[in-house]
């Protein structure tokens, strides 16, 4: 290879390497497991949380995609997993929360082709009708779902026959942690792949992707599926961490949270939604200790403060920190490489 | 034979006939020139030879295959590529980037979801091999939104080349370059490869007679006359609606 193509090469995989303040990010999250025993539920929710807005981030963030619709995949993978295990059908938490991925990436399949007509306004209102529609059916077929009750009787067999989710939710956290970090690895894989970087075309200029010979609609029908797959797997997390499912999965409430993370925590970078969750979700348990009653009214408050402040500055104060780090790393690779070169089998 | 062929081509906007019986032959390896004054429904015919717009009725044959019903992604996948009179580039991306979007596209792993941008050998030596080709190397980092306005010109032409076109659609390349780019841009175009076939749609008429070696002119959205550049410049009518005076100077 030439000098220039290994520079093409290696600049274009760039974007790609873990940063030293990703991986002290994980190893934060992990320690958190030792670090606050006593937080294990409120920890566990924003684990699920970050995963749901995750979802989101994908489609927002990298396919341009709005929704306030997200609930209706976290409801529907929910549900199910719920009914497997209440059915004794499949015991098996993982492979029920895969299936529960699955069955909700189908039905974002299918909706795919409702959302990619239109205009931002019209995409909200079929993603929140889609999940409106399917929140009425889960209602109405209260036989199955056990309806506004919501659905008693799950219970939820050990992982692997191994690991029971024990009465201080130590094994629920761990899990959902897991099964966070699996999936955030996975989407920082496919936003780094080619398919990643067309989606980021298709966002900026669909007109010039296609005339590239990017297959738009298929690129967003593909990143809405994987959405969708991701939002399910948060629902069967919930429940199979709380043993039970009730119509509020559905609700428009936990769509809108979802964009109140991601506007917090921003938006296409993955971390977003993560450092959204967090944010979000303590500030609620903080307030809404200090006052219980009115407690929106400070969410409120912090929400209109950060769009009038404007993402652009926090999105540039952001991006300016981002790049130190990256300018410093790019400034210790070389003399990595070259300490590496100096060695006997280096070229 | 004609590699690029258009067949009794018509687009109505509501009552509005943007072309009229656009009957197109452009034949391979030629330096064709599409021109017409402004409004003539040049901008039309690129638009429904790329398949941006579906015509009212009438045909488009690519390389001897009815392409009328296909998608644009379908088409470029086939070999025609286009350029775009106002920049169409991803300002966010850099000039790497984007060409090499265009590369993977083209040699089918532009979908691929595990593998990361960057790790495949054969995307990265074609990138190589263009950006060398466009004098981008120098450039190649930035981000495409800050890069001077030639540059962006000739990115425009770089990533439809990067789509490995047997026919190249040029929607006016030279439009608002400043004189001291404009050298290397003109240059760059009249080197492209003579196995690509290139459609030139352009005002600059210096531009026009000093590339193509065939003319076809464009009038209220209908082919007007359609010859060497010689016949085309000798021609009264064409004096008459379109040339004016430049012609004789």
């Amino acid at each position: 290879m030439t000098p220039l193509a290994d520079d093409v090469a290696a600049y274009l995989k760039r974007r790609a390497r873990w940063s030293p303040l990703e991986i002290a990010f994980w190893i934060f999250a992990f320690a958190t497991i030792w670090l606050f025993p006593g937080k294990y539920l409120i920890m566990k929710d924003t684990a699920i949380l970050a995963l749901f807005a995750l979802s989101l981030d994908l489609i927002l963030g990298y396919a341009g995609i709005l929704s306030l619709g997200q609930a209706a995949f976290f409801g529907i993978a929910g549900y199910f997993s719920g009914l497997i295990a209440k059915y004794g059908i499949i015991n098996e938490p993982v492979i029920a929360l895969i299936l529960g991925g699955l069955v909700a990436a189908a039905l974002g399949f299918v909706t795919s082709f409702l959302v990619l007509r239109g205009s931002d306004l019209t995409r909200l209102m079929v993603t929140l009708g889609v999940s409106l529609m399917l929140g009425e059916v889960a209602n109405r077929y209260s036989d199955i779902t056990g309806g506004a009750d919501g659905l008693q009787g799950v219970t939820v067999a050990p992982i692997f026959g191994l690991f029971r989710f024990d009465l201080y939710g130590h094994n629920g956290y761990v899990y959902c942690l897991i099964v966070l970090f699996v999936c955030f690895v996975i989407a920082r894989r496919i936003v780094y792949s080619p398919f990643g970087l067309s989606l980021r075309a298709v966002k900026g200029n669909s007109l010039r992707a296609a005339a590239i010979g990017i297959p738009v609609k298929w690129r967003l029908v593909a990143m809405y599926t994987i959405s969708a797959g991701f939002a399910g797997i948060a629902g069967a997390l919930l429940t199979q961490t709380t043993a039970f499912c009730s119509l509020d999965v559905f609700s428009l409430d936990r769509s809108a949270d979802l964009l109140l993370v991601l506007i917090i925590g921003g938006t296409g970078y993955l971390y977003g939604g993560l450092i959204g969750a967090v944010i979000y979700r303590f500030l609620q348990d903080w307030i809404s200790t200090l006052t219980p009653q009115y407690w929106q009214f400070w969410i409120g408050l912090v929400l209109v403060v950060i769009v009038l402040v404007g993402r652009d500055r926090i999105g540039a104060a952001n991006e300016a920190v981002r790049n130190t780090i990256s300018r410093l790393w790019m400034w210790l690779m070389p003399r990595a490489a070259a300490l590496r070169g100096a060695a006997p089998d280096g070229t | 034979m004609a590699i690029l062929e258009t067949i009794g081509l018509e687009k109505r906007f509501g009552g509005i006939v943007a072309a009229r019986d656009v009957s197109l032959a452009v034949e391979k390896g030629a330096r064709h020139a599409l021109i017409g004054p402004n409004g003539a429904g040049k901008t039309t015919v690129i638009n429904l030879l790329t398949g941006v717009l579906k015509p009212t009725a009438g045909r488009i044959m690519l390389d001897g295959r009815d392409i009328t019903a296909l998608d644009p992604h379908q088409r470029v996948r086939l070999g025609m590529a286009r350029t775009f009179q106002i920049n169409q580039l991803f300002l966010d991306l850099t000039p790497l980037e984007t060409i090499g979007l265009a590369v993977s596209e083209r040699l089918g792993s532009g979908g691929d979801w595990w593998r990361l941008v960057g790790g495949k050998t054969a995307v990265t030596d074609e990138i190589v091999e263009i950006v060398e080709r466009f004098r981008l190397a120098d450039v190649m980092h930035e981000r495409t939104a800050i890069l001077p306005y030639g540059k962006q010109r000739l990115l425009e032409i770089a990533l439809a080349f990067a789509c490995r076109p047997h026919v190249l659609l040029l929607d006016e390349p030279a439009a608002g370059v400043p004189e001291a780019e404009r050298h290397e841009l003109l240059a760059t175009i009249a080197a492209l490869p003579t196995e690509v076939t290139v459609l030139l749609i352009e005002h600059d008429m210096d531009l026009v007679f000093s590339f193509a070696d065939r003319i076809s002119v464009l009038v209220n959205g209908s082919l007007f006359v359609d010859g060497a550049p010689e016949e085309v410049a000798r021609d009264p009518r064409v004096k008459a609606v379109y040339l004016g005076e430049e012609a004789d100077a």
